[in-house]
């Protein structure tokens, strides 16, 4: 197993925002957590990549336990995230933001994979001495995925990737998530856009004020009535 | 004419340590908004140091290299020892610890120095050098070179090396920068290392022109505040740019007014910036105001 968490608890201050998580996520998995404004999907992922504060419960990655591990110790493991609301540097140039990404590691390996990125994102390519700020926000997203990936990650977590884009680029967002899955990227993606997330995960899982209330697979839940009733609007 | 430009040589080599002192100041505002109200004490122990050693016997190349490491060791220690234990308090309350710090450095400079005013001599000579009508002391051009060549060297730094980009980034959005593995701890540690480095290079190169004693820090650190305020807090080119034009507006004034003046320009300016500008000259809108 590569993630295993078990009755995770967080809370911002006296407010409990997890309440005993427990989920799993599979090396070449992907897996999607969908959930409400508020449901505690952002919490969660700030618990794995350690810059929230754990109050209970444990995080295993590859059988390690990262539960109080410093964040720089988890992205060096293979924990990589790409944040709510995309967070690139904006005063930066494109090309820094993707060596930031990278910023573990060194060597040949690392121009590389800013080749790769740049093949993958050819409109990176074309603005990699842009201020990442001059972006839109399509491509700021893209940039975010990329930056994530220059970390050569082993699992890399995505926080509501398609948040405020236009239809159209919403779908493109998901084209690259779609082909990253089929590259064998091990993928733990948080999703509003219920629907698109649950088409493409192997397995899900639905977070409800801290607590997860029901999960299976991803196209057993696009089924399920609950679900359908709670989050696909049906 | 010749008097206009004699003000201004004395305005640009104070506005060069006022730059450093400024660096200062947006360094470590940079990694942590902390206001470090401690820098004009690194520029005390830089030169008193220095002064102490060379008048001990210490060749003054080694002398200055022994007082940077002293200063820089002091910076790491208070960032150590009074910043990160407090580092879940308010930025406020951590700026009056660094001000109890200030006030702790001068006590312990009392201490381990004296209250005597200390000198150094400057490093090639005193035969001033005659252009147009005024005099320019050689130690003049070693403020202004030394100044230069660190300015360059800090910007090589923040735009070359992979970890100067990392604290560029950690100032730009510290969440991001955890998420990608850059250490926040150690980037607040070295910018408290390099604020110090600079006030002691500042400290050094002043004190064959202005002396130093154990409160000499008190004015230097505030002009070099009120430097980093006008260009712009946490803007590397706004201090230095700050720096020049407190310096020299307050030869200016010290010059065609009255020299009893020349402290209060400093202030002047702090409160004209806070009052009508408080993002300085270069500084980005909305910064958190303090
Ligand atoms: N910085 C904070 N301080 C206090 N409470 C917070 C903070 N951030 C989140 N919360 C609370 O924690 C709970 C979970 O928030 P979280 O951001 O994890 O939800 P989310 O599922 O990511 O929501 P969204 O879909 O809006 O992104 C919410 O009740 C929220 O109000
Ligand atoms: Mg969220």
């Amino acid at each position: 197993m590569l993630l295993e968490i078990d009755g995770l608890a967080s809370h911002y201050g006296r407010i409990q925002a997890l309440d005993g998580i427990s989920l799993t996520v599979q090396e070449g998995e992907m897996v999607a957590l969908v959930g409400a404004n508020g449901a505690g999907k952002t919490t969660l992922l700030r618990c794995l990549s350690g810059v929230q504060p754990v109050s209970g419960g444990r995080i295993r990655f590859d059988g390690t336990d990262i539960t109080r591990a410093a964040p720089e110790r988890r992205v060096s493991l293979g924990i990589a995230q790409v944040p709510e609301g995309r967070q690139v540097f904006g005063p930066m140039s494109v090309e820094d933001n993707l060596r930031l990404g990278a910023y573990r590691r060194q060597g040949g390996a690392v121009a590389a994979d800013m080749a790769r990125m740049y093949d993958l994102f050819p409109v990176l390519f074309k603005k990699r001495e842009l201020p990442a700020g001059t972006l839109s926000g399509g491509q700021q997203q893209m940039l975010a995925i990329a930056r994530a990936l220059m970390s050569a990650p082993r699992l890399l977590l995505l926080d509501e990737p398609s948040m405020g884009l236009a239809p159209l680029l919403v779908e493109e967002i998901f084209q690259v998530v779609r082909s990253l899955r089929d590259q064998g990227v091990t993928i733990f993606l948080v999703e509003q856009n219920a629907h698109a997330a649950l088409a493409l995960a192997d397995r899900a899982y639905v977070l409800e004020t801290g607590s997860v209330v029901i999960q299976g697979a991803g196209q057993a839940l696009l089924a399920d009535e609950r679900v359908k009733a709670a989050y696909l609007g049906l | 004419m010749a008097e206009l430009l004699q003000y201004l040589f004395a305005g640009l080599t104070s506005g060069a340590i006022y730059a450093l002192a400024g660096l200062g100041f947006a360094i470590i505002y940079n990694a942590s908004h902390v206001i470090n109200f401690a820098q004009g004490e690194f520029i005390m122990i830089g030169g008193m140091a220095t002064a102490t050693l060379t008048a001990a016997g210490v060749p003054l190349p080694a002398a200055a290299l022994a007082a940077m490491a002293l200063t820089m060791l002091v910076g790491v220690a208070l960032e150590k020892f009074a910043i990160e234990p407090a580092r879940d308090a308010d930025v406020v309350t951590i700026i009056i610890i660094t001000i109890g710090a200030s006030i702790f450095l001068r006590g312990a400079a009392q201490l381990v120095w004296d209250k005597e005013f200390h000198a150094l001599a400057p490093f090639s000579g005193e035969d001033p050098i005659r252009v147009l009508g005024a005099t320019l002391m050689p130690q003049s051009l070693w403020v202004v070179g030394v100044a230069m060549a660190v300015i360059a060297g800090l910007w090589w730094f923040f735009n070359r090396t992979l970890f100067g980009k990392a604290m560029l980034a950690t100032s730009f959005n510290r969440l991001a920068a955890q998420l990608m593995g850059i250490g926040v701890k150690k980037v607040l540690m070295v910018s408290f290392a390099l604020s110090a480095a600079l006030g002691a290079i500042g400290g050094i190169v002043v004190t064959p022109i202005a002396f130093t004693n154990y409160e000499a820090g008190i004015m230097l650190g505030l002009k070099g505040f009120s430097a980093a305020v006008l260009g712009g807090l946490g803007n590397g080119m706004g201090a230095v740019v700050g720096g020049l034009i407190v310096g020299v507006a307050e030869a200016l004034g010290a010059g065609y007014v009255s020299s009893a003046y020349k402290d209060a320009i400093a202030f002047v300016i702090i409160l004209f910036v806070l009052f009508f500008m408080p993002n300085g000259l270069f500084g980005k809108k909305g910064v958190d105001r303090v």
